[in-house]
């Protein structure tokens, strides 16, 4: 069919599938104008382009909502885990991927097994272990968190990549002297640049969009990231849907910022993430 | 991957020099990963697995061991069965619908049309945002009296009569819940799709067509298997995700009207921090714990044997 050139039935498809992407495009649309709309604004529907514009819901939702503050905490949690987790999971799928012991293979199986029980299991004795070491209520439990669930996934995309990897390169760098470090650092992980693009992308996401943990951790004090502070602010304006969209709309354009500057990249690194 | 050059010298001399300089990757590479990784992850579920057999209430500090006590209240506790339920009727629907129509988008996608690149992005945007926000955007539109609502929708198009209290109505709500999972990350299961379906080689098309296969039997006979990796992963995705289900039932139910949206995720969630039943808890997350990894496992040995085949 794609060797062919553009007929009726390529025109008949692009329609449907125009169309089918205006529905799904269609609540976030609601949402856009929704929240810019004037709240006197009721002669014309609400999936109307809005003819009166009252920018007011959202420094409302912005102050109410402390979503400058929840702004931060969520940075700082997805840059430094992020970082972290790139750093000390890459180290540790190169050490897993060259070794060729039992116990590094035994060990590659036991980050491995992380990808199939569910964290969730852990969550009353790791819940405990955060309040009684006083952290509840920090973005260090999140940040700590994160390190450890991501852990699984980021050592299985890189060890897979480092074993398709010859490791030539870094054997040439050690003979001409450098150290296992140097020779890492300077050498290895550089090659490695596509997996950690892929890595970077989903654990961010992942993180920056992340409710459950965040909100059992940091619920209600000044450390809460984005999510939770827009669960806490639906909670108290629930009726106010002008507000709401306004909040939501905020949580929600540096994330789809980011999307639509890097798309492409984006898209790819969800398509091959999950393949491995 | 295999296109890097390859430094011929470097080669040869590694291979004199391997035994001194190459031999083992030191122990300070794994240390910290996986001493994070025992303490947040390894530690936790272990203990968490052990106070599943006992009525461990949090406060008070001796844990009493009563065996499977917990697993039979789970299979007398009305609220269980149903959140049992309930998680396996979402994950089916929303695994079927997502995917079949991903796969349907995806096919579409992989043509020529103009827009192809176009409708990609703004398909798969869903997919990034947060599922707190979808979910608040989705209970807008569920919401039987507002302005702009699905409702308002049907009743400018003439169809009043299939107005609905989506998320009020016990037999609805679920399938409410899963329209906006499905609305959310459909993208998400056609990018996966896409990339299967790009990697199919155009020979085996032409081939098939030679052969005077219909567009069906060509589907079926050359594009179904050479996509049964993305198959596979697709369906690991969502019935992972459906098991784990969360941020979308806490906040657009809240597991209501009565349990009718109630899920494992939710109730494990409940019993901890609502209730302070840890031992019931960790009881109900071990169940769950076991469901999830029983079906990955089983997902993973489908895919390996597609590879196999492949």
């Amino acid at each position: 069919m794609r060797r062919h050139r553009y007929g009726l039935s390529q025109a008949l498809l692009e329609a449907v599938m125009v169309l089918v992407t205006v529905v799904f495009a269609a609540p976030l649309y609601l949402l856009l104008v929704f929240a810019v709309r004037h709240r006197g604004d009721l002669e014309t529907s609400a999936w109307a382009f809005p003819t009166h514009f009252d920018l007011s819901n959202f420094s409302t939702a912005w102050t109410s909502a402390s979503l400058g503050p929840a702004l931060l905490n969520s940075t700082l949690v997805t840059v430094v885990s992020g970082a972290l987790v790139i750093g000390i999971g890459s180290m540790a799928a190169y050490y897993l991927a060259r070794s060729k012991t039992r116990l590094s293979y035994g060990l590659y199986l036991l980050f491995l097994g992380g990808l199939i029980v569910p964290f969730q299991l852990g969550l009353v004795p790791l819940y405990q272990g955060m309040r009684d070491l006083n952290l509840l209520g920090t973005p260090l439990s999140l940040i700590i968190f994160y390190l450890g669930n991501l852990m699984p996934f980021t050592v299985f995309l890189y060890a897979g990549f480092l074993r398709a990897l010859p490791p030539s390169y870094e054997e040439a760098a050690r003979i001409d002297g450098a150290s296992h470090l140097q020779a890492y650092v300077f050498v290895a992980f550089p090659l490695l640049r596509p997996v950690t693009g892929t890595v970077l992308i989903l654990n961010a996401i992942g993180t920056w969009n992340d409710f459950f943990t965040p909100m059992l951790y940091t619920g209600g004090t000044k450390s809460q990231t984005l999510p939770v502070a827009i669960y806490a602010f639906v909670g108290q304006y629930s009726a106010q849907w002008e507000l709401v969209f306004a909040g939501l709309l905020i949580a929600i354009l540096p994330i789809l910022i980011v999307y639509f500057l890097l798309q492409r990249s984006i898209i790819q690194g969800f398509a091959s993430g999950v393949k491995g | 991957m295999s296109d890097l050059p390859h430094p011929k010298v470097a080669m040869q001399s590694t291979r004199i020099l391997k035994k001194r300089r190459v031999a083992g990757v030191p122990w300070y590479f794994l240390a910290p990963a996986l001493l994070a990784y025992i303490l947040v992850v390894v530690y936790p579920i272990v203990a968490g697995g052990s106070y599943a057999f006992t009525d461990w209430n949090g406060l008070n500090p001796v844990k009493t061991f009563v065996g499977l006590e917990n697993f039979r209240r789970l299979l007398q506790d009305d609220q269980a069965l149903s959140s049992l339920k309930n998680t396996v009727l979402i994950t089916l629907s929303v695994t079927l619908v997502q995917n079949t129509l991903g796969l349907l988008l995806a096919l579409g996608a992989n043509s020529t049309i103009r827009t192809r690149f176009l409708l990609r992005t703004v398909l798969f945007a869903p997919a990034v945002i947060s599922s707190l926000v979808a979910a608040y955007l989705w209970q807008y539109l569920y919401d039987p009296n507002v302005e702009g609502g699905i409702n308002a929708l049907l009743t400018d198009v003439g169809l009043k009569s299939l107005r609905q209290d989506w998320l009020g109505n016990p037999q609805l709500a679920l399938f409410a819940i899963t329209g906006t999972v499905v609305w959310q990350y459909t993208g998400y299961s056609m990018v996966i799709f896409l990339a299967g379906l790009q990697g199919v080689p155009v020979e085996l098309y032409e081939a098939a067509e030679l052969d005077g296969a219909g567009a069906w039997q060509s589907f079926w006979n050359v594009t179904r298997p050479m996509i049964a990796p993305a198959i596979t992963v697709n369906l690991m995705l969502s019935v992972i995700g459906g098991f784990k289900l969360f941020d979308q039932i806490l906040a657009m139910t809240g597991g209501g009207p009565g349990y009718a949206t109630s899920t494992l995720s939710l109730l494990m969630y409940k019993q901890a921090f609502v209730f302070s039943r840890f031992g019931y808890s960790t009881a109900t997350a071990l169940v769950l714990a076991i469901i999830i990894a029983g079906v990955s496992l089983l997902q993973l040995k489908l895919l390996r044997s597609q590879e196999l085949e492949g």
